[in-house]
């Protein structure tokens, strides 16, 4: 990092003042080529860039606007008609309603689980690195993957919870994971948790290893206990991680699919559809690709505002 | 401290416990693929039932095995062609746009994967790369972009200026210093990148239930699950247990052997918070 902050001061004046000297005549040969090589160099991430993000984003616009099913293809302005269709479909505020709920609920539960996985790892101890990546492992599997495995964990025929949770007395009935509305929620929570705590343990894990550690021993010294240390050194300092956490948490769960998808397949009844499983609905079963479209421009809204804030309470954070 | 007031007897109770469930989920899916279960290939003992079920699926394990080893090593070697390229532009070249550029690479990350697959599904038909395992490869390679650009503009701010002048000084071209000297001196953030790239493409899931219509061309995950609506509405659970260790297992040994370079891309994620 000290490299890096020193170098650039070094090279700049070896080549600025050369080309400040000369204002008048055209650039020196070698600066120029040195422009076309980076722009060169540059290219493939701006074609990248424009084929495939920047040309989909003006299209979902286009296409949110316009008559498109998903056979016929573009049948010309409809505005505003596929957002109508998007917000009074029956399905789309119970989904906007079960997404808040379920981001709420993982995110919430993910990040105090991590939170709590971090400082027990935090120190080095025998046998640390051992847990460390062992919480981590399930990290390594596609969320996919996952879905299937628990899909079959909890299956009332050959799932092994039912019966260990009667043997160890919990329960006295074989248990429904995916039965009602509730269940199939917390048991799709269980798997994310599962899934993703040891992720946000190493995030959390990075930031509480920068923190310096003599904060913690002048703290120490002045008869801090555990608890005001937590509170007034760790918690403080640890903000960016937490930050970063909530972030991805937030995000990522608000965009629920796969888990849904796999596991519940938005039942029982309908209970639970998320709103990317909706825009995928109107696409794909529906076969309008135009309202799926208007779905997606509005997740993109919200999320975008979403960050916004973020960012802004972030820097707040940076400042004070 | 805590290990002097407490003794170590709670903490190992409590992070083993702790580790029995993170692992339980592993290890019975591991133990049931194996194991008999009525209504699977494998009724009764332990065997490889369920992994031959899994041979003769439909298109064949082998098929969907081969499809998704193309689109992870399409999907690699495009994220590391690029964002090497680029790493090295938005770290030592100046050049009209490159602040936007770099911003509007980073954007890709604000945007939400799915609401881009709509518009993507159409503009892959545009470009004839529908249902194509090379167009899905070169969307999963765009999601990647973000992530492996910051990477390998980092690691290559991170290699001494004097190291590359040298190599203009002896008469490389910008080129021939990228591949002879910088190239070495990066590689860790080129590993990083491609572990991520790897495993993004290996067990994503909603990019090919989107954009491949053909059940021949579906990489794995998606096949495991389209096998578990076989055989009319009769669930073979076997299958997709012995589904979830073929998936799994590269992922795992993976991570196993890779674990340095994956936690590295932690740090630079820390950096930037």
């Amino acid at each position: 990092m000290q490299v890096k902050a020193a170098d650039p001061a070094a090279a700049e004046p070896r080549t600025r003042p050369e080309r400040r000297a000369r204002p008048s005549r055209a650039t020196p040969p070698r600066w120029r080529s040195r422009k076309a090589k980076g722009l060169a160099y540059a290219a493939p991430t701006a074609v990248f860039v424009a084929v495939f993000f920047l040309l989909p984003l003006l299209l979902v616009g286009q296409m949110s606007l316009s008559d498109w099913p998903l056979l016929a293809g573009d049948r010309g302005l409809n505005a505003p008609e596929n957002y109508a269709d998007a917000t009074d479909g029956t399905l789309f505020w119970p989904a906007v309603r079960f997404t808040l709920l379920y981001t709420v609920i993982v995110t919430v539960v993910l990040l105090g689980l991590a939170l709590g996985l971090a400082l027990l790892v935090q120190e080095s101890r025998p046998g640390t690195g051992f847990f460390r990546t062992v919480y981590f492992l399930p990290g390594a599997l596609g969320l996919a993957s996952a879905s299937l495995l628990f899909w079959g964990l909890y299956s009332p025929s050959t799932g092994p919870l039912s019966g260990i949770l009667e043997e160890l007395g919990l329960v006295d009935d074989p248990v429904s994971f995916l039965g009602t509305p509730t269940s199939a929620l917390l048991s799709t929570v269980f798997l994310i948790v599962w899934k993703f705590a040891g992720f946000y343990m190493l995030i959390l894990l990075v930031g509480l290893q920068r923190i310096p550690q003599d904060v913690f021993e002048a703290a120490r010294m002045d008869g801090a206990s555990r608890g005001q240390i937590f509170r007034s050194i760790t918690l403080p300092l640890l903000r960016p991680s937490l930050a970063l956490t909530l972030l991805l948490s937030v995000t990522g769960s608000l965009l629920a699919f796969d888990q849904f998808f796999i596991l519940t397949k938005g039942g029982p009844d309908n209970s639970t559809v998320t709103v990317v499983q909706l825009i995928y609905r109107e696409a794909f079963q529906r076969m309008d690709l135009g309202t799926a479209a208007a779905l997606s421009v509005i997740v993109l809204a919200v999320l975008l505002l979403f960050n916004a804030l973020q960012f802004r309470g972030l820097r707040r954070a940076d400042e004070s | 401290m805590l290990t002097r007031t407490l003794g170590r007897t709670p903490y190992f109770v409590v992070a083993g416990g702790l580790a029995v469930i993170f692992l339980f989920p592993l290890l019975w899916n591991a133990w049931a693929s194996v194991s008999g279960q009525p209504g699977t290939a494998q009724e009764s003992g332990y065997g490889f039932g369920n992994y031959r079920t899994l041979l003769d699926y439909d298109a064949g394990l082998w098929r969907y095995l081969l499809n998704s080893t193309v689109v992870s090593a399409l999907t690699v070697v495009l994220t590391l062609g690029v964002s090497l390229l680029g790493g090295y532009a938005f770290a030592r070249f100046d050049f009209p746009g490159k602040n936007l550029l770099f911003l509007l690479t980073l954007a890709i990350l604000m945007v939400p994967y799915a609401t881009l697959l709509i518009p993507l599904y159409v503009l892959l038909g545009r470009l004839h790369l529908q249902n194509s395992l090379i167009g899905l490869s070169l969307v999963l390679a765009m999601f990647q972009l973000p992530f492996a650009t910051f990477m390998m503009r980092i690691s290559f701010e991170a290699v001494p200026r004097e190291l590359e002048e040298s190599a203009l000084v002896d008469g490389c071209g910008t080129a021939g210093a990228l591949r002879r000297v910088l190239l070495p001196a990066v590689r860790p953030g080129l590993i990083t990148v491609g572990l991520f790239a790897f495993l993004a493409a290996w067990n994503d899931f909603i990019a090919p239930l989107i954009l491949i219509s053909d059940n021949e061309k579906a990489p794995l995950p998606l096949a495991v699950a389209n096998l578990r609506q076989q055989s009319m509405g009769a669930v073979d659970y076997g299958a997709t247990e012995a589904g979830v260790v073929v998936l799994a297992v590269p992922c795992l040994v993976l991570f196993l052997l890779l674990q340095r370079h994956y936690v590295r891309g932690f740090m630079s994620g820390a950096l930037k918070g």
